[in-house]
């Protein structure tokens, strides 16, 4: 008798091109935006969902089938499919929107074309997983997540910080962080997945993998062939600096602490 | 499809061009834990209040907590109503099981215009999935808001890129119903008020079949202290407090002396000596307390997103060079392990 054939997972991990972490941002005169012309990377929570991706390869090996990037952007975006193919991603899609430095979509827009691009995969492909990060550094909205989640009706598990799956069972274990603690969920597969910082450590990809990485395949597609437009609901008024905080100088000594903390009312409870 | 969608909205902008201007009604979802009502609600609430219209509160969870706090949350002052559903489904409230009940709601006949919340993990969780399936946006960590009654647009402000741009942005009348979460620090708590009695109206839960996630457990970090998030004072430790027990050994006698939260940096959540819900930053909690005590910490962008709100400002480091002296209003070049000993002895005296 030949055994039953195993269930196979397939992943999503949407990444999001953002500008670098580490640096310092500047408004534009025309306060429409930030000046965008610095050093752009994958935003760092995508990066850790990616890593997850390819660790749950790594534990339940054969078991998944496959592991897809997706992103939403203009054609420099395809440096950041490329770094998540060169994590180990197989395959990557890229969403190709607007020029370098406009405007992307909202975040439910985005969920909307991830959820249009899932419906399109053949039998066999469906996607059974989806794991993005909980928030993009850049609009720090952290949303799209639980609104895929929403329009798909499927279960989530947002700000994850611990991800085990029983592939037999089509179940996922997470451990969320949330205010004060940490709560413990069953969910079913499917399931959409948002990574909080402690989720993993995201590797560096090796000079191999990045070579190999331009040879994974790359599907181009625009909004329209998913039946979208990307006109925003919201009106982004202006961008400013926020309020310049200037630092009080320095003390000498402790006396003279506790001496500036007296001023300012501030004594032992 | 989309076609008709923007038909749709095209028609709904028109017909309320038309139209008399709606007043505004809030729901604001009223969080508690254990029975005790969050603190950062009750800013969502002072924010729904400057909508200029109704303010209703939607408490959910068990039976018994949900009977006590209704009682509770009528004396709130701006409130007009109480809505309250109970089931067990809500004593451990998941975004799957709670957002039926959201949205049977804000269903088309509600008077509902904007869906208010502060930023915690659970409505965090929850209302974008609601707002998705109204096919409208959400707007996070919302700092301050007005609302043209005329036009029937809002317009918000909030951070972006770790707080280091506001964005102002205005959420059409074309939007029926307007969400956004509050960070808390930016808006006072609502009070209670003697002789106000808001109007309590039960409301049926709306129960899930075989959820698709099921709650196992939560762990809640305990602490004598007060917590971080509403907190006056804090006193944050970062990697220079070498490990978990220098960090106890020096920050909690500092703190116990201030009657001071405890918070840390990312490095020293990262690195083990704090918990996780004690972080500080842009990926952690936001705090705006009237003292913040930094200590050894060097002030990356990350963090400053999280404390740059407070009041006063002291930052105690060895290195002259570290960035938390450019916003701090008092600094001391110092090693901590020799200068917050002694200044406990000194608070004390």
């Amino acid at each position: 008798m030949r055994p039953s054939p195993a269930r196979l997972l397939n992943i999503l991990v949407p990444v999001k091109r953002a500008v670098d972490y580490a640096v310092k941002i500047r408004v534009n005169p025309q306060k429409t935006g930030i000046d965008t012309n610095v050093k752009h990377s994958m935003n760092p929570f995508d990066e850790i969902a990616v890593e997850e991706a390819v660790r749950l390869r790594e534990r339940l090996k054969t078991h998944v089938k496959s592991i897809k990037a997706i992103t939403i952007g203009p054609p420099k975006s395809l440096d950041t499919l490329r770094t998540a193919l060169a994590m180990g991603a197989d395959a990557a899609v890229h969403v190709q929107h607007g020029e370098e430095g406009s405007a992307g979509p909202e975040p439910l827009s985005v969920a909307k074309t991830f959820k249009a691009w899932m419906e399109k995969q053949k039998e066999g492909n469906k996607i059974d997983m989806v794991i993005l990060g909980k928030q993009a550094i850049d609009d720090d909205l952290g949303v799209t997540g639980q609104m895929l989640a929403g329009l798909l009706g499927w279960s989530q598990a947002t700000f994850a910080s611990k991800v085990e799956v029983d592939v037999e069972k089509k179940q996922a274990l997470v451990t969320r962080e949330i205010d004060g603690g940490s709560e413990e969920l069953r969910c079913s597969l499917p399931v959409v997945i948002t990574t909080d910082l402690r989720l993993n450590e995201p590797r560096y990809a090796s000079l191999p993998n990045i070579m190999k990485a331009k040879k994974k395949p790359v599907e181009t597609i625009s909004p329209a062939d998913l039946g979208l437009d990307y006109t925003p609901q919201l009106e982004l008024l202006k961008v400013e600096e926020p309020p310049k905080r200037v630092g009080g100088g320095k003390v000498g000594s402790v006396d003279e602490l506790v001496e500036k903390l007296k001023e300012a009312g501030i004594t032992a409870v | 499809m989309f076609q008709t969608r923007t038909i749709l909205r095209c028609q709904r902008q028109l017909s309320r061009a038309y139209a008399t201007a709606v007043p505004p009604h809030a729901l604001v979802f009223l969080e508690h834990r254990q029975g005790v009502i969050d603190s950062g609600s009750l800013s969502a609430l002072t924010a729904a209040e400057q909508l200029g219209g109704q303010v209703s509160a939607l408490i959910t969870g068990g039976e018994d907590h949900v009977r006590d706090l209704v009682l509770k949350a009528k004396k709130l002052k701006g409130l007009t109503s109480v809505l309250h559903s109970s089931s067990p489904q809500y004593v451990n409230p998941l975004p799957e099981t709670l957002s039926p009940l959201l949205e049977s709601l804000l269903s088309k006949s509600s008077s509902f215009t904007h869906v208010v919340s502060a930023t915690s993990s659970l409505a965090k969780s929850v209302l974008p999935r609601v707002a998705a399936k109204l096919d409208v946006p959400a707007v996070s960590e919302v700092t301050s808001l007005s609302h043209d009654t005329s036009s029937n647009s809002t317009t918000f402000t909030r951070p972006i890129y770790a707080g280091n741009a506001i964005a102002t942005v205005r959420a059409p009348a074309s939007i029926p119903v307007k969400f956004f979460t509050v960070r808390s620090t930016a808006f006072s708590p609502a009070q209670l008020q003697e002789g106000s009695e808001a109007e309590v109206v039960a409301v049926n839960p709306v129960q899930v079949n075989e959820p698709v996630t099921e709650h196992i457990k939560t762990t809640i970090a305990k602490s004598d202290r007060p917590d971080l998030g509403v907190a006056t004072r804090v006193v944050s430790g970062g990697r220079a407090l070498k490990n978990a027990e220098t960090f106890e050994a020096t920050l909690y006698p500092l703190a116990d002396a201030l009657g001071a939260a405890v918070g840390a940096s990312r490095a020293a959540v990262d690195a083990g000596y704090a918990d996780n819900s004690l972080q500080v930053g842009q990926t952690g909690k936001v705090v705006a307390p009237e003292l913040y005590m930094a200590l050894g910490i060097s002030g990356a962008i990350q963090h400053l997103a999280g404390m740059k709100d407070s009041k006063l400002i002291v930052a105690i480091n060895k290195d002259p060079d570290a960035p938390i002296f450019q916003v701090a209003d008092v600094g001391l070049v110092a090693d901590l392990f020799e200068v917050v000993p002694e200044l406990v002895k000194k608070l004390k005296t």
